[in-house]
């Protein structure tokens, strides 16, 4: 007879198991849901690199410990959007915020309360990190948005601590037959203090309903920001979801999208700027399950001093599949010597009548385009975050809202500026 | 204006240029004409200042300041501009915002105010309208998909707006129909003065049938061998350039 499999727990694993054991009687919901994605931790641990699609996030590793849960706390600074209904999130907390039109906002216990179930905007894809938030979070809100209704929600996450502490978020959003919502995420966080942060927002689209999601990561530089989007499509629904990411010191940001009806089309982009000693990780599943889908992945990420970035982009046409338009690249841009990038685009195609393509470019900048520009009277810094701008640019363009953009856009300079200055 | 001393250039270990004298005065329009590989290339961008190349020995002197240890963009400042053979495709960037940040840069250089929006709107759309280049296309990113007539124009575009008093046209000619390479020349002519001197790069005759130069060089194996006025243009057409190849130093 074989031993029983002995496995060696982390610290870390250790404190999410204890803490489980004496938070769960507390926790809101339905308890067996909780109990089934603890157990899917319980048995695999914490991802480490010998799961293929941590490979490059070892967060096993990289987890050594687990912060207690983050108290409350007055809200931080937070960006402001002018035409947005402004929901305030302190530590992961709701603390209220603007009504908007056809948009019911509940705190996540009360939601579950009412039948609310988290999870489904998963698709069939599994994943441990989901998981713990799946099995902690207490913190967050479902947001239901009325068929027809058009509605502009800023959700203004502001993380307020002074040591380290953890912060587990669930945002469940349902957008009804036909609705139109912009649903915009900002994360802000202080400097210098190793919080963390696991995120969950589940976008449950109907049927011919039209989302755009936009999260802006300016979280504290030594915070580990682990954020989760899953996102299922009814027929014909549109979703556009980008990452506009600065912060945060270890960030990993994943991207599930389910096609669950025929036509619905998905956008998914990112950009990102890493500097130091940042590692940043964009991971993408998206899964057409039915025929007629569109995708499209659009990533630049910029790589400066020792920071690594990350993509790892799959995509899954299933046999039934048929007439899937997908379209996947990555680009990135070194901006030193000891920066890095890991490229991994991956079809699934199990699909024979299907157009599918990927891209993937990792390189410095054009030292011929450089000149072009400084030989117009450019100096070399102004050259360089010209075209640093312009890369990032053909991610932001697609943000429709013109403030936002000129702020993301601002945000961007902003890096390059303190870069020149460095 | 520009005067070129002794100019010794290397790439990689490789000399390309080898002890090249050139002096081209204020209101004078020279024209270099040469071989493939005699360096006519080598020689405009060692004048703006691109890092590939070594100058081992000699200097070159922009209103009698050694401009070799300058900066690209102070070379610019100083006056100096190269019309590129191949114009960088340079793409997410709006020719506009490009033209905007070149005509800023070089006014913050002197300084001058930057020009309002209207006023740099005004003046580029003359310039443009003087060159057919349809407003449209300013709008799109610079050079991405532009045809090479195109973009040989929006080099003269970017000149005529930077006014500067020394200008290097590299085989500006190579690529343009016959229509195009007239709409290029009369934007050359148009800005021929007392003040300003040209320095015309090119392989071919015919674009100086209509930028008439007052002096032709002919340049083989990295120096200026021969020189003399227009004349020497047509005899080149008419013999080529093989008695050039054997008798250089």
């Amino acid at each position: 007879m074989a031993n029983p499999v002995v496995i060696m727990r982390t610290p870390a694993e250790t404190a999410l198991i204890e803490r489980f054991a004496s938070e769960k009687a507390s926790l809101p919901g339905v308890a067996e849901a909780r109990a089934a994605a603890f157990a899917r931790f319980e048995a695999k641990g914490l991802p480490s690199k010998r799961i293929e699609s941590y490979h490059y996030t070892d967060v096993r590793n990289l987890m050594r410990t687990i912060a207690p849960a983050a108290n409350d706390a007055v809200a931080g600074e937070t960006l402001k959007l002018a035409g947005f209904a402004r929901l305030g999130f302190t530590n992961g907390r709701w603390q209220g915020g603007d009504a908007a039109e056809g948009v019911t906002v509940q705190p996540l216990a009360d939601a579950y309360r009412d039948g609310v179930m988290p999870g489904l905007g998963m698709g069939e894809a599994s994943d441990i990190v989901v998981d713990l938030n799946t099995a902690f979070a207490r913190d967050g809100v479902s947001i239901k948005v009325a068929a027809r209704a058009e509605a502009k929600l800023h959700l203004a996450f502001s993380e307020n601590v002074s040591g380290p502490a953890s912060i587990l978020p669930r945002v469940i959003v349902h957008v009804g037959e036909g609705a139109a919502l912009q649903l915009i995420a900002t994360h802000q966080g202080p400097a210098g203090i190793a919080y963390q942060v696991n995120e969950v927002v589940e976008l449950r689209l109907g049927k011919g309903s039209n989302v755009e999601h936009i999260r802006v990561n300016l979280s504290g530089d030594k915070a580990m920001v682990l954020s989760s989007v899953a996102a299922t499509l009814a027929e014909a629904a549109e979703l556009q979801t980008m990452q506009v990411s600065l912060g945060g010191e270890v960030c990993r940001h994943q991207v599930f999208v389910t096609y669950q009806g025929e036509n619905a089309k998905a956008a998914i982009r990112g950009a990102t700027m890493l500097k130091g000693s940042q590692h940043h990780d964009s991971t993408l599943v998206v899964d057409h399950a039915v025929p007629h889908g569109e995708s499209r992945e659009l990533f630049r990420t910029v790589v400066d001093d020792s920071a690594q970035g990350v993509f790892q982009g799959k995509i899954i046409v299933r046999p039934h599949a048929q007439k899937t338009d997908g379209q996947m690249a990555s680009n990135a841009l070194l901006l030193s010597d000891d920066a890095g990038m890991s490229n991994k685009p991956e079809l699934e195609i199990f699909a024979d009548d299907v157009v599918c393509a990927h891209g993937a470019t990792c390189g410095a900048l054009d030292e011929n385009q450089l000149f072009y520009l400084q030989a117009r009277g450019l100096p070399r810094k102004v050259a360089e975050a010209l075209l640093v701008e312009a890369f990032v640019g053909e991610v932001i363009e697609a943000v429709s809202d013109e403030a936002l953009r000129d702020q993301l856009a601002g945000l961007v300079s902003g890096w390059m500026q303190a870069r020149a200055v460095s | 204006m520009l005067e070129i001393k002794n100019l010794h250039v290397e790439i990689d270990g490789k000399k390309i240029l080898n002890g090249l004298n050139l002096t081209v005065k204020a209101g004078e329009v020279a024209a270099i004409m040469g071989p493939n590989g005699s360096g006519k290339s080598t020689l405009s961008y060692v004048i703006s200042g691109k890092e590939d190349y070594t100058v081992t020995e000699g200097e070159i002197l922009l209103d009698g300041v050694n401009i070799l240890e300058m900066e690209p963009h102070e070379r610019a400042h100083a006056g100096l501009f190269l019309a590129f053979q191949y114009p960088l495709e340079i793409p997410g960037v709006a020719t506009m915002t490009f033209l905007k940040a070149a005509l800023n840069a070089q006014a913050k250089s002197r300084g001058e105010d930057e020009l309002s929006p209207g006023e740099f709107m005004k003046k580029v759309r003359e310039a443009a309208g003087k060159l057919g280049i349809n407003p449209d296309m300013l709008k799109r990113p610079l050079n991405v998909g532009f045809s090479g007539g195109e973009k040989k124009r929006m080099e003269i575009l970017q000149m005529a707006l930077l006014g500067p008093k020394m200008a290097i046209l590299d085989e500006t000619d190579s690529g343009l129909d016959i229509d195009a390479l007239r709409i290029v020349a009369e934007g050359v002519n148009a800005h021929r003065d007392p003040n300003h001197a040209f320095l015309v790069i090119t392989h071919y005759q015919r674009l100086l049938d209509h930028i008439r130069p007052d002096t032709v060089h002919v340049m083989a194996k990295g120096q200026i061998v021969r020189t003399g006025g227009p004349e020497i243009a047509l005899e080149l057409e008419e013999r080529g350039y093989a008695e050039y190849l054997g008798n250089a130093a």
